[in-house]
C-alpha cells in the first residue's frame, strides 16, 4: 500500500505526516516488531523500517550503534522482509530504508516482489540516485512500489527535477548537509530546500529529515513540511534505555510527544 | 588508451563497473571535482605545475633498476619500478600531488583522506604542508596500531589523524568515516581519496594521475632492452599502483598484465583480501566493482598481513580488466609474500614495503611459466610500490628478529 495513503490522512486533518524510522532487528527481531508498533500506536503514520548495512555512509553513531548490534546478533535480508510483513498486517504504512548493496545481492527483482507481498510500500535509498537506479525504476512500476529518493541542500534544480520526477510517494529532503543524528535547532536550509522543491515538483508531498529530535521541532517543521521524518531520537530511546520493556515504553512516549508537535503546527 | 576504454569513462563507467552510489548531498560536490579535474587536464599550466612538482619534489621520474641478482633467483630479467625511491616512499605522492593541486583551484583549503598501511596518509600530510592545506587523516584503529610509525609521521607533519573505532577498524571503515566527514564538510573540504576507487571521477582521475608509473616505465624499459616487457606486475589492494603501471601497456596486447591480490591465510581459509578471487560483483564505497560480501550483501571483512591490502573491494577499472581478460588476476598468501620480502632484502639490499612483496612473490610465481611458453627467460617490470620502513615491525615479528624472540 502506498505512502500516498497516509498523506491523504494527514492532509485531511490538515497537517503534516509523521514518519519514524527504526531499524529492523533491533534490540531484537521480536523487540523491534514490538517498538514499531508502539510507534504506531502512539501516532507515527509512516515506518521507516532500516535495513542494517555493514558500512553505512549517510548513518550518525546512533544509528550505527543499533545497525551494527543487529548485524551482530545474527540479522537477515528475510528478517527485515518478516518485520515489514508483521508491522504492515498492524496497519501502518511501511518502507524499507536501504542501502543499496544489500537490495542488489539480493536481487532487485526478487526484492521488489517480496516487499510488496510483504505489505510494504516501497523503499527509500540514501545511495541510489535516479541515474543508477534503472533497475529498481523498473522493479518498482512492475509491484507498484513506492520510491523515495533523496535532495540535499546542495542539489542543484536540474537536478531536483530529476530526482522529483522520479520519486514516487514522496521525496525525502535531507534537511543539511551531514550524517543522521539530533540536533539542537533544525537548519535553516530545510525551508529553502522545501521551496525549491515545491518549485520543482508541486504534486509531490516533501518530508524533511535529519535532525528532529522532539515535539517543538516537529511542529516547528510540520508547519511547512509534508512530513516530518524522525530517525535518531527515536533509537536513542530504545538504545538509552536500561530494558527493552522500558525502552519502548520511553520511545512511546517520544512518539506521542512527535505526534501531538504536528498536530500542534497549524492550529 | 585503448578506444573502448574511452568510451567507458565518458560515464564514468569501466563496462558494467563504476558509477555513483553515494548520497545525493555529494553529487554536486563530485560534479565539481570532475569539472576542476577535466579542466585541469585542457589546462597547460596545470600539466606544466603538475610535471614540475613530480620532476624537483617528488623525484620522478623513478629509476627502472636491473635487479640481476635477483633476476637469476628467479630466472627471469627483473627490472624494479622503483616507486620507493620517490619522496615519502612510495607511488601514493604522484596522485596526492595531482589532487592537491586541484584542490587548491578548487578553493578548498581542507583535504581528508583514508589511509590503510598509512602511505596514503603521510602522502596527503605531506602535500598539504607543501601546499598549506590543512589536513585530517582517518585511520582504522587497528592500522594505527600496526602502523605507528606512520601516525607519528602525518602528526609530524602537521595532520590530525583520527583513529576509526568502528566496523573492523581497518581501511574500510576509515573510508566511511572520510565519507562522513565529507558529506558534512563538502563546502571547504577535498576528500584526497587515496586509490583508484570510490565514485566518479575518482577511479579516473586518481588513475590519470598515477599512470606515469607506467609511461615511464614503457619508455625506460625501451631505452633498457630494446623492446616492451613480455609481462608487468603488480600489487592490488584498492589497485592504484597497478592501474598506473598497467595503463600506458593497455593497448601492447604482448604484454602480459599480472594484478597480486592479498591471499592472507589461504583464499580457501576465508582470511583473505581477493576481492576479484573470491568476491562477486556489488557496490561499496560508492562504486560498482568486486566485493567481498556476504549473502546478504553485507562487506566481509577482509584480511592481509599487509595494512595497505586489506581492503574488501578493488578500483572498478580492475573489476572490468578482469572481465575482459586483459589483466590475469591472482592471490598470494601473506606467508609467499613475506618470503619474497626476505628475497630482494638478501639478493638485492632493498626492503620493500609487503604491499610490493606481494607483487614479487607473484613474479617468483608466473617467470618459470612464461619462460616455458616463450622459450626464453621473461623481461618482467614489477612495480616496488613502496618501500619497506613502515612495515619492519610486522616484519621483525614476522621472522623473530628481535631480542627477546625465539
Amino acid at each position: 500500500m502506498s505512502v500516498s495513503v497516509a498523506f491523504e490522512k494527514a492532509k485531511a486533518e490538515q497537517r503534516a505526516a509523521l514518519v519514524g524510522y527504526l531499524p529492523a532487528g533491533f534490540p531484537s527481531v521480536d523487540g523491534g516488531i514490538a517498538a514499531i508498533r508502539a510507534m504506531v500506536g502512539a501516532g507515527v503514520d509512516v515506518v521507516e523500517v532500516g535495513l542494517p548495512y555493514s558500512d553505512p555512509v549517510m548513518d550518525g553513531p546512533v544509528i550505527q550503534r543499533a545497525t551494527e548490534r543487529a548485524l551482530a546478533a545474527g540479522l537477515r535480508t528475510a528478517d527485515v522482509l518478516r518485520t515489514v510483513e508483521a508491522v504492515a498486517d498492524a496497519g501502518a504504512s511501511v518502507l524499507v530504508m536501504t542501502y543499496w548493496a544489500p537490495v542488489e545481492r539480493y536481487g532487485v527483482d526478487r526484492f521488489a516482489r517480496d516487499l510488496a507481498a510483504a505489505g510494504g510500500a516501497g523503499l527509500i535509498t540514501p545511495d541510489l540516485i535516479p541515474e543508477e537506479a534503472a533497475e529498481w525504476l523498473a522493479a518498482a512500476d512492475a509491484y507498484g512500489l513506492d520510491r523515495v529518493f533523496l535532495v540535499a541542500p546542495s542539489s542543484t534544480d536540474e537536478r531536483l527535477a530529476l530526482t522529483t520526477r522520479h520519486c514516487r510517494g514522496f521525496v525525502y529532503a535531507a534537511a543539511l548537509m551531514g550524517v543522521t543524528g539530533v540536533r539542537d535547532q533544525v537548519s535553516d536550509a530545510a525551508p529553502e530546500l522545501v521551496g525549491r522543491v515545491r518549485a520543482a515538483a508541486p504534486a509531490l508531498p516533501v518530508g524533511v529529515g535529519l535532525g528532529v529530535r522532539d515535539g517543538v521541532q516537529a511542529a516547528a517543521v510540520g508547519r511547512y513540511a509534508d512530513a516530518v521524518i524522525v530517525g535518531s531520537a527515536l533509537v536513542d530511546r530504545l538504545l538509552s534505555a536500561p530494558d527493552a520493556a522500558s525502552g519502548v515504553a520511553s520511545l512511546r512516549q517520544l512518539s506521542e510527544e512527535l505526534a501531538a508537535g504536528v498536530r500542534a503546527a497549524r492550529p | 588508451m585503448s578506444t573502448a576504454l574511452g568510451l567507458a569513462e565518458a560515464e564514468g563507467r569501466f563496462g558494467r563497473y563504476g558509477g555513483r552510489f553515494v548520497p545525493e548531498a555529494l553529487i554536486a560536490a563530485l560534479e565539481e571535482v570532475e569539472t576542476a579535474y577535466r579542466a585541469a587536464q585542457a589546462d597547460t599550466d596545470f600539466q606544466v605545475e603538475f610535471a614540475a612538482m613530480l620532476r624537483d619534489y617528488a623525484g620522478c621520474p623513478s629509476r627502472l633498476y636491473e635487479a640481476t641478482r635477483l633476476s637469476a633467483e628467479l630466472g627471469g630479467r627483473v627490472l624494479l619500478k622503483r616507486e620507493d625511491l620517490n619522496h615519502t616512499g612510495a607511488h601514493k605522492l604522484r596522485n596526492v600531488l595531482g589532487q592537491g593541486l586541484l584542490a587548491k583551484r578548487m578553493g578548498k583549503p581542507r583535504l581528508i583522506a583514508e589511509t590503510g598501511a598509512g602511505q596514503h596518509g603521510v602522502a596527503t600530510a605531506t602535500v598539504a604542508a607543501y601546499l598549506n592545506l590543512s589536513c585530517t587523516v582517518y585511520m582504522g584503529e587497528v592500522d594505527t596500531e600496526r602502523q605507528a610509525l606512520n601516525v607519528a609521521r602525518m602528526r609530524m607533519l602537521g595532520a590530525t589523524v583520527v583513529p576509526v573505532r568502528t566496523g573492523s577498524r581497518t581501511l574500510k571503515d576509515a573510508i566511511n568515516e572520510a565519507m562522513r566527514d565529507w558529506v558534512t564538510n563538502v563546502a571547504d573540504t577535498h576528500y584526497l581519496l587515496g586509490t583508484v576507487a570510490g565514485p566518479h571521477p575518482f577511479p579516473t582521475m586518481v588513475r590519470d594521475f598515477v599512470r606515469g608509473i607506467g609511461v615511464e616505465a614503457r619508455e625506460q624499459c625501451v631505452a633498457l632492452t630494446g623492446d616492451l616487457p613480455d609481462a608487468v606486475t603488480a600489487c592490488v589492494g584498492g589497485g592504484s599502483n597497478a592501474i598506473g603501471a598497467f595503463h600506458a601497456f593497455l593497448d601492447d596486447a604482448e604484454v602480459r598484465l599480472y594484478g597480486f591480490e592479498a591471499g592472507g591465510d589461504g583464499v580457501e581459509t576465508g582470511r583473505h583480501a581477493a576481492a576479484i578471487g573470491a568476491g562477486g560483483a556489488g557496490v561499496l564505497h560508492g562504486a560498482r566493482s568486486y566485493v567481498m560480501q556476504d549473502e546478504d550483501g553485507q562487506t566481509v571483512e577482509s584480511h592481509s598481513i599487509s595494512a595497505g591490502l586489506d581492503y574488501p573491494s578493488v578500483g572498478p577499472e580492475h573489476a572490468w580488466l578482469h572481465d575482459t581478460g586483459r589483466a590475469i588476476y591472482q592471490s598470494v598468501t601473506d606467508t609467499e609474500a613475506m618470503d619474497a620480502f626476505a628475497l630482494l632484502c638478501r639478493t638485492e639490499g632493498i626492503i620493500p614495503a609487503i604491499e610490493s612483496a606481494h607483487a614479487l612473490a607473484g613474479t617468483r610465481r608466473i617467470i618459470p611459466e612464461l619462460a616455458a611458453e616463450l622459450g626464453r627467460p621473461p623481461v618482467v617490470i614489477v612495480t616496488l610500490s613502496g618501500r619497506g620502513d613502515k612495515d619492519m615491525a610486522t616484519a621483525a615479528r614476522w621472522f623473530q628478529l628481535l631480542d627477546g624472540e625465539s
